[in-house]
């Protein structure tokens, strides 16, 4: 690990168990400095642990990593004078106004000119007038405003957003996502997490994992070629009974209906072509059209090859 | 460990408990409303209990004992002439604690020399309701009937014994309850509220996810602890001055020994009660288990400490569960300060056994607080 300048982050083999479950198998990743980087997987795949242990909040059980060019196992307390984390859950006092949430993180970095720092904050966010409101009487949307507030009080030049729009209202997410590419203009890192395909497409690059395992990098387009996935995509008024058999042929390996429309993907694009065609004769009624597949179809994709790789294993 | 961060926690704890008024309310409550109980509710040497008489000698000297009867303070007889059946039934029911029944031709029996017995039927379902009364009986016969039998009759006068005993009760010359249950309840309130507090306050950190955002910053676990207890320590202080001035208003217990002392073991003691607390903390999962677990530790220190009952009396293997317990020293600590007057020589072997138990509670909790989230 000698190219500490390039990256913001960089692990390899992580791992982490609790109890005698695997929760981060062997994860490598890398974060180039000032990208957005995208952290994917369903629930419990092991982003959070492996988000904690970037930040120096868990120890690994295996492997070895650098944040900001800290060792992410000798310099915990040093990343965490350095790093921005918002955590999944808030983790601002609710029972503490808005004010004295900001004040008690700006005691705790030890920052000079708290008062001032606070204010700039409070401007920033446009809180000046709700400064004595209690953390905990916000909306989802300006909590999560806040929590952001918190993280970059320090000056941190690594964001760890944890889920950070769970919950959030669209317009607020896109708000929020104006922010980060703002904040990764001015020379920020920032390392995301989220269940959205709007905002992984948002991502200069993306890791999608699952069972603590990394199953794809790359730009969301890189994502996208790299599954070799060809789909078709079917759409048309009461498509029940068609779904059911263009699902169960051979040719298919993975479908995502979407209200009126269907896609269907595989990995081999003259079989799927081939076991179609009747079915498009048939039923000219409906549109067809070969088209790219998305990355929710990549990555619906990908968990289900991981179930069943996977499982077999897990029971070892 | 740096200040401005140890402030940093004190001050938005400070922040949290003024906002907590309900908590804040307790703390303050419970010492008052503990001290109004048990200062004026119980009392463990029981006067005026209920007695009924069944009579079958209507002698002088039946009407001498039943006079001493009722002076010393004891007995109140509520029936001087009931029948047995009757005197049996108040028994059953409750309504009597005590029946004495004088048997017919008790003054000639006792004349002739013939020793006729008095029978003393108590409701013992509560042995320490008659204890006192039923010793109190013997010796109070006896010299009620020492005063009548006298001139030809002074030989059947009981002996007067060969030796005096002389009885000085020190420390509490009248046995007024309060005067031991008050310092106690001292002991048993902030073994209460310092457990439950610390132990409650660390788990709502962790159980509501902000914990995970404090150990993110550069603050370290231990200025997190102190900095969430400290606040306490001025709490315990609080209320050990309520029930001190409480104790001297209310129920005039003396306060013979030294102050500073006092408070110095209440310092001890607060860092005693502090470790558990720490220490269930980092033990329990949620603030549910933390609750139940301070009551789990609170229980012994009540029963087994010599607060409600005397630890003399317990059998070994209670007593050594009792000299385990930070209660059961500092209680012997307040009652010798207050009431004693005791000094540093007195106090140190209580103090002794209270710092080793500091120590070795404090390894096993601060091992166990989570540096990180592992
Ligand atoms: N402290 C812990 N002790 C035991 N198991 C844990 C602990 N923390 C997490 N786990 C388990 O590890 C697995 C991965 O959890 P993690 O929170 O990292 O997933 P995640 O990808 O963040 O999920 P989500 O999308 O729901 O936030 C889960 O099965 C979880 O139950
Ligand atoms: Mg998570």
């Amino acid at each position: 690990m000698s190219s500490s300048s390039e990256y913001a982050i960089e692990v390899a083999n992580l791992t982490k168990r609790f109890g005698d479950k695997v929760v981060v198998d062997q994860l490598s990743m890398q974060v180039r400095k000032g990208e957005i980087y995208g952290f994917l997987g369903p629930n419990g795949s092991g982003k959070t642990t492996s988000i904690r242990m970037m930040c120096g909040l868990l120890t690994p059980d295996g492997g070895m990593g650098q944040t900001l060019g800290l060792d992410i196992f000798s310099q915990a307390a040093q990343i965490k004078r350095e790093v921005g984390y918002m955590t999944q859950r808030f983790g601002l006092y609710s029972d503490l106004t808005i004010r004295e949430n900001l004040d008690f993180v700006a005691r705790v970095y030890a920052m000079n000119q708290r008062k001032q720092r606070v204010n700039t904050a409070l401007e920033r966010l446009g809180l000046v007038a709700r400064q004595k409101q209690l953390a905990g009487s916000l909306s989802g949307g300006w909590k999560q405003r806040l929590a952001l507030a918190a993280a970059l009080l320090h000056q941190p030049q690594l964001l760890l957003l944890d889920e950070p729009t769970a919950g959030v209202d669209p317009q607020a997410r896109r708000d929020f996502w104006e922010q980060i590419h703002q904040l990764a203009a001015d020379g920020i890192t920032i390392l995301v997490s989220t269940h959205y395909m709007d905002e992984a497409e948002r991502c200069h690059r993306l890791s999608y994992i699952a069972y603590g395992r990394l199953l794809a990098t790359g730009t969301p387009q890189e994502l996208i070629e790299q599954s070799g996935l060809h789909t078709w995509t079917v759409s048309g008024a009461a498509m029940a009974e068609l779904s059911k058999q263009l699902v169960a042929l051979a040719a298919v390996d993975m479908h995502t209906q979407f209200g009126n429309t269907l896609h269907i993907s595989g990995k081999d694009p003259l079989a799927l072509a081939q076991a179609l065609q009747p079915f498009q004769i048939a039923n000219p009624s409906y549109q067809w059209s070969e088209s790219q597949p998305t990355l929710e179809d990549v990555f619906i994709y990908l968990m289900q090859q991981a179930t069943d790789n996977f499982q077999p294993a897990g029971k070892t | 460990m740096s200040w401005r961060r140890l402030w940093a926690m004190m001050l938005k704890e400070f922040i949290q408990l003024s906002r907590d008024r309900l908590t804040f309310a307790m703390m303050v409550g419970i010492p008052i409303m503990q001290l109004l109980m048990f200062g004026y509710a119980i009392n463990t040497d029981p006067k005026h209990l209920t007695t009924v008489l069944v009579v079958y000698d209507q002698g002088s000297l039946t009407r001498s004992l039943v006079q001493a009867l009722q002076n010393s303070g004891y007995f109140q007889v509520v029936n001087n002439d009931a029948n047995a059946q009757v005197a049996t039934d108040m028994l059953a029911q409750g309504e009597a604690q005590f029946v004495l029944t004088i048997p017919a031709n008790f003054e000639r029996d006792l004349i002739r020399g013939n020793y006729p017995s008095l029978l003393l039927e108590a409701d013992a379902a509560d042995p320490a309701a008659t204890g006192n009364a039923i010793a109190s009986l013997q010796q109070l016969a006896e010299s009620a009937l020492r005063h009548d039998l006298t001139g030809a009759l002074s030989y059947l006068a009981p002996p007067a014994n060969s030796f005096e005993l002389r009885i000085h009760r020190l420390y509490n010359p009248e046995g007024i309850t309060q005067y031991n249950i008050v310092p106690g309840l001292m002991g048993v309130i902030l073994t209460m509220t310092m457990i439950m507090m610390t132990a409650l306050g660390i788990t709502r950190e962790v159980e509501q996810g902000t914990m995970e955002n404090l150990l993110a910053t550069p603050i370290k676990p231990l200025e997190v602890m102190i900095g969430k207890i400290a606040p306490y320590i001025l709490i315990g202080y609080v209320q050990v001055a309520v029930i001190l001035l409480m104790a001297r208003i209310l129920f005039n217990v003396p306060f013979v020994g030294s102050l500073s002392l006092l408070l110095f073991s209440v310092m001890v003691f607060i860092f005693a009660n502090l470790t558990i607390g720490i220490t269930i903390s980092s033990t329990v999962r949620n603030q549910t288990q933390a609750m139940q677990m301070s009551f789990f530790f609170l229980l012994p220190s009540i029963l087994l400490s010599g607060f409600m009952f005397p630890f003399r009396g317990m059998p070994r293997w209670a007593q050594i569960i009792g000299e385990m317990l930070p209660n059961t020293h500092f209680l012997r600590l307040v009652r010798g300060i207050m009431l004693k007057g005791n000094g540093w020589h007195e106090a140190w072997p209580h103090l002794l056994p209270l710092s080793i138990f500091i120590f070795v509670v404090m390894l096993i909790g601060i091992k166990k607080f989570r540096r990180t989230l592992d």
